[in-house]
Order: C-alpha cells, then structure tokens, then sequence
C-alpha cells in the first residue's frame, strides 16, 4: 500500500454494511490494525468515533479525493485497539465510548473516564447491558495531569464560571504569572442525549439534536436531518434546502457577532461588546420574526423545514444585511484602530498550523492557522453548491486571527443570505419520511466548524442509535495548547476566541 | 468610535419599555417571598447565573438581557461574578448528575436570604431531558425554586418579566 491510495479503495476489499450517501465498512480485527497502520501514512481525516452496542464505527474522510467513509469493528472481549497514536483527535472520543459503552481502547495513553463522573446510576449506561454503579466516586476525584517544578501553583477554576457560560472545570499549573500547564476537565453538563434519541422517531430525536449546543440548533438539527434523509433516501424539497441555508447563514452570522463583542470585552473594550450585541440582537429579531423563534429552534426537521419565511420577512432580511453591511465594517475599522486592543489579541493564544491538521480542527480555529476545510465545499451539500462565497484562511493561529476569521465570515454569510433571497425558490417546504430501516451519515458547517452526525433507523423508522459529534471535540485539547506560556489574564481572551460548546462536547 | 458615540448620545437609546408584568409570575412569588427578606434586600438584585446542565439556548437568551436593548441594569437588576455576593440564583437546565453537587455548593456558598429562579423549560421538571440515565430532574429536584420561567429558551423579554416580578414583590410593603 502506498500512501496515495485514496479511502475507498483502501476498503475494497471489506465487507460493506449499506450506509447512505458514503460507505460504511465492516472490518476484521486485522483489517482494523492495518486501518491503524495505513493512519501513519495516509493524509485521511478523522471525523469522529462513536460506540453503537458492541461496535466501534470510525468516520474518514480523504482529503485528496474528498470521499468519507465510516469503519466498523465489531469489539472481542470489549476491546479495540486504539487509533489515538495515530490520530490524535480519537483519545477523548475513545475515552467517551469507554464511559458509554465499556468497550475500551486497547494501547491508549490515557484510561481516564470522561464523561462518567463517577454520578450515574450506572456504568455503561448505553451498552446492550450496562453495568451496577459500583463503589461510588466522588464527584470532584480526577487525577489531572501534574506539572512538577519550583515555584509552581495550581489554579482550579470551575464548574461554575463567573461569567453566564456553561460549566466545565479548568485546572491550571502556573509558574507567576505564566500559564505551564492547562487541563480542561469536561463533561459536567452530560444529559445522555443519544441515549434519549434511541427508540424515538426522527421527529422526536431531532429536536434532542436541536438542543446538543444551543447556539448551534439550526446547524445540529440540519446534520441530523440530513444523516436521516440519507438513511431514508429522502429528498427534501428544494425550498427547503435554501431555507435551512438561510437559517444556518443567520445562526453563523449572529453567533460571529457575539464572539467578536465577547472576545473585546475580555481584552476591557466594552465599547465593541455593546455595539455586537445590538447588531446581534438586530439578527435574532429578524430571525424570530421571520422564522417564529429567535434561535430558529426546531425550525430544520427531518425531510424539509417546520416553518415557512413569514409574510413581509424576506424584506426584512434583505434590510438587515443592508443596514449590518456598513454598520459591521465600521465597528471592524475601530477595531483596527485600537493598537491597545490589537496588542491584546495579536500573538496571544498561538495555535500552531501542524496541530490544527492533527486534531483535525474545524471551523475559525482551524481556518485561523491555516486549515482551509469548510464542509459546505467539500464534501459540500446544497445549496452551496450553487452558491458563490470565499473561505476565508489565515496562518497565525492567534486570537487575533480567529476573530479575523469570523469577520470576514460574517461578510460571506451576509452575501449568501442576499444570494439566498434573491433565488430562494417557490414549492413546498417540507416532505414526509418513510418509515423505513437504514443508516446515513452527514457532514454540515456551523458556526464553530463541522458537525457530523450519524443516525441508523429501525424497520419501523425510529431511530435505533443516533450520533452527534460536535466541532468542540476537537478543539477544546487545542484551547490547552494555546494558553499554555501565555499570561492566566490572557486565559478569558484565549478561550472566548475559541468558544467552545460544552453542551455539544458533552453530549 | 468616538463619532459613534457622539452619535449615540444624540439619539434615544436602543432599550425597549418595561414589560407588563405576569400575573402568573407575581402569584407565585407571593406565595413564596417571606417578608422579612423583601425588607432587607430592597429593589437592588444581585443575580449569579448557573448553569446546570443547558444546552446553552437559555445563557444566550440570559446574556441578551445585558445588551443595550433589554439593559437590565437600569432596573437595579446586576448579574455577579460570585455566588457569595449573589441575592438570587438563575439556574438553567435540567440538572445533570454530574452538576447536582456543583448546583447543591452554590447554594450553600449564597448567603440568606436567597430567592433561586428557574430559567427555561428544561430547569421545570428536566423537559426533553427528563428520564436520562444522566439527568436528575428540574432544579427543584435539587435546590428549593421560587419562581420559574418557562420557555425554550424564554426570549429576554419573559425573562425580565419574571425578574421584575420578583423586584416588584420584593419592593411591596405590607
């Protein structure tokens, strides 16, 4: 094998299980080590890792030919071997399927539990037998990585924030001043959302996945909707298709927005929060007048869209990217001209470019250290395809550049909305799913990067396991590196400049 | 910017009126406020935010309050950074297992009188969460709760109803 071989050819000769639009492989414990091997040489994606009963499926994507494809393991003894060697972004997703599944990854550095914190009523909660409780652990017991040397001292922060954000805790091991070590602890806000989806009807599982990360339910619930319409060979009818895009540019917009007030307000400009949020609540109000809810939630369904653009509010969608157009760009020139706000942003919270591309981190931390992908090009889904917009990419990987990068996005999104109304076709909005077995898979751009999901349906077309890997999971370990030699005042900026969901991350 | 904001001064301000208040919202704070504790806390409210398990829909709702159109301050209403300096909690979520010692600490650490607002459908009784293996239940299950409110997630405008309820008893006499 040569390290050119692309994805599918690499599979040829597996058997192969019928999962819709891209293949899903069945994979021997010995194919599944040469799988390992090949990750060494291969330039292929992992896009996620997810348990399913005694199974393990991992998700690849190539690069090269832009092809996915999802391999099986079926586990002996409750074991696989592990593929955090060789792609590092699997340690906490093999960490999380130990904690739901009890199948463990064979060889990988770090057994710890993730999600289990030790609180459930039992183990394993979502393998064909999970486990008793066992002697119970408290809460608070993780041994965090430790940082050794004179003069360090330990900063723990967490669960409960001082801001109005979600909880997770934040260990951090600093010498002075300077940060030596970060550790994330996550998981706090864990609430068994697959587990819930299992059994339900996709209408019902898709407003549980409408609630993985609220600030992201458009693109979450468009995943999903998608995986499902895969799985069912639906069509979702043209209308539609340019509806959800038009929610999901609003949802990209309004989230921008936020961030870049936020991420000024930790570096004390207040100025540019207060402006943001205006503009931003400029766009939930458009939304929520056009669509009926601010966030959009529940909007983006299985086979189409719940509710049409209200009356007069494609006009008053046109009006807000008229009026943000030249309000945006002159609160981005005062950015600009605030050397004491750059000097701030620039060159704190490095990211380096090599790291991005092994944890495979999507969205404005990668695009912000130079990792092009954005899954409306490629693989790409309608109707971006028939859509004309830049990704924006930058090299520097500070936080800076990651503000830079939600900047320009936000000019994007607000042509592909004008583009989107202009051609925003006439029909139907939504169309029934059958109800009938199958599996799909999906890949859609949110705010904060690519989310996938994967659903398999039952014969009577509920869903018998459904999954959502959401962009965070691979970010959060590169908020870690980022801080890390900065100053712990510089830690706000740093994570604000990344904002990752813990809702999302936790499932 | 500092055109902006001589613009801004020249102009009246983006905040909306106050909205009318819940009958709801103030029928069931007045079966619960006792009065001593109207009496020392005044119409000033310090408010700690937790979050106990949301999906996040209710914190966006909740941080929109402080943006210029809702303002929240003006009505004596403050979000703090500290549960030791906090006269109410505003907990989102269903209350997840893993954040029910959390949600229990905070409670403690807020000094007496405290008044705990449940935000959003879920902080009811769990919402489309409830029955996981991984999820307690509403905030009541956990901490004692005086006032909810409902939505998913409540737009800021349900949301500064339900706090301003909770100013307008806590400022009655009698």
């Amino acid at each position: 094998m040569g390290d050119d071989t692309d994805l599918l050819s690499f599979f040829a000769g597996c058997d192969r299980a019928a999962q819709r639009p891209w293949p899903r492989y069945r994979l021997s414990e010995g194919q599944w080590l040469d799988l390992a091997t090949h990750l060494t040489i291969a330039d292929w994606t992992l896009l996620g890792l997810w348990g399913d009963g005694d199974e393990v499926h991992v998700a690849l994507s190539d690069a090269q030919s832009g092809e996915m494809a999802v391999a099986s393991l079926r586990c002996r003894d409750r074991r696989f071997p592990s593929l955090a060697s060789v792609r590092l972004g699997a340690l906490r997703l093999e960490r999380a399927v130990r904690d739901l599944f009890g199948l463990s990854a064979e060889g990988s550095e770090d057994v710890r539990p993730w999600l289990d914190h030790g609180q459930w009523p039992e183990r394993h909660p979502l393998a064909a037998a999970p486990a008793a409780a066992g002697t119970s652990r408290r809460a608070t017991d993780y041994a965090f990585l430790p940082a050794k040397g004179e003069g360090l001292h330990q900063i723990p922060v967490g669960p409960v924030h001082a801001g109005i954000i979600e909880p997770g805790h934040f260990r951090f091991h600093c010498n002075g001043e300077a940060v030596v070590r970060l550790e994330a602890r996550l998981g706090y806000v864990h609430k068994g959302t697959e587990s819930l989806m299992a059994g339900k009807p996709v209408a019902a599982a898709a407003k549980l996945a409408g609630r993985l990360s609220g600030d992201s339910t458009v693109a979450t619930a468009l995943a999903f909707a998608r995986a499902v319409e895969a799985a069912t060979a639906t069509e979702p009818p043209p209308r539609a298709v340019w509806l959800r895009a038009l929610m999901a540019e609003l949802e990209r917009v309004a989230n921008h927005l936020g961030d870049i007030g936020a991420i000024c307000n930790d570096a004390a400009f207040v100025f540019m929060q207060s402006e943001m949020t205006v503009l931003r609540e400029r766009v939930l109000q458009v939304a929520g007048a056009a669509f009926g809810h601010r966030l959009m939630m529940d909007r983006v369904i299985p086979g189409g869209v719940a509710h049409d653009l209200a009356g007069e509010s494609a006009a008053g969608i046109a009006a807000l990217t008229r009026e943000l157009r030249p309000h945006f760009a002159k609160l981005m020139a005062i950015y600009d001209g605030k050397p004491s706000l750059i000097d701030r942003t620039v060159a704190t919270g490095v990211v380096r470019p090599d790291l991005v591309r092994r944890f495979a981190a999507g969205g404005f931390v990668g695009r912000a250290s130079g990792r092009a992908f954005d899954a409306r090009k490629r693989p790409g889904y309608a109707p971006y395809d028939a859509l004309d917009f830049a990704v924006p990419v930058l090299s520097d990987g500070d936080v800076h550049s990651r503000l830079m990068i939600r900047a320009k996005e936000i000019e994007a999104s607000l042509g592909l909305i004008e583009q989107i109304l202009a051609r925003l076709p006439a029909g139907a909005i939504a169309t029934p799913i059958p109800p009938t077995a199958g599996e799909g898979l999906a890949l859609v751009e949110g705010f904060r990067g690519d989310i996938l999901a994967w659903v398999a349906l039952a014969a009577d077309g509920t869903v018998r396991r459904g999954h959502l890997r959401d962009p965070s999971w691979f970010q959060w370990p590169l908020l870690e590196v980022a801080i890390e030699g900065n100053i712990v005042a510089d830690f706000p900026l740093c994570n604000k400049s990344f904002n990752c969901s813990y809702s999302g991350h936790d499932l | 910017m500092w055109k902006t904001l001589a613009r801004n001064l020249g102009t009246r301000p983006p905040a909306i009126d106050a909205p009318d208040l819940e009958p709801a919202h103030l029928a069931e704070l007045a079966a619960r406020l006792d009065q001593a504790a109207r009496k020392r806390l005044g119409r000033s409210l310090a408010i700690r935010e937790v979050d106990a398990g949301s999906c996040n829909g209710c914190e966006l709702e909740i941080h929109a309050l402080n943006n210029p159109v809702y303002d929240l301050e003006r009505f004596g209403l403050r979000f703090v950074a500290a549960p030791r300096h906090a006269d109410v909690l505003l907990v989102t979520g269903p209350v997840t297992a893993n954040m029910r010692e959390a949600l229990e600490r905070t409670y403690a650490a807020t000094p007496d009188p405290k008044w705990v607002v449940a935000v959003g459908d879920c902080a009811g009784d769990g919402g489309l969460f409830s029955g996981s293996y991984a999820v307690v239940g509403g905030v009541s299950a956990v901490i004692p709760v005086d006032l909810h409110i409902r939505g998913c997630p409540p737009s800021p405008v349900e949301l500064l109803r339900g706090l301003l309820a909770l100013v307008d008893m806590n400022s009655r006499k009698g």
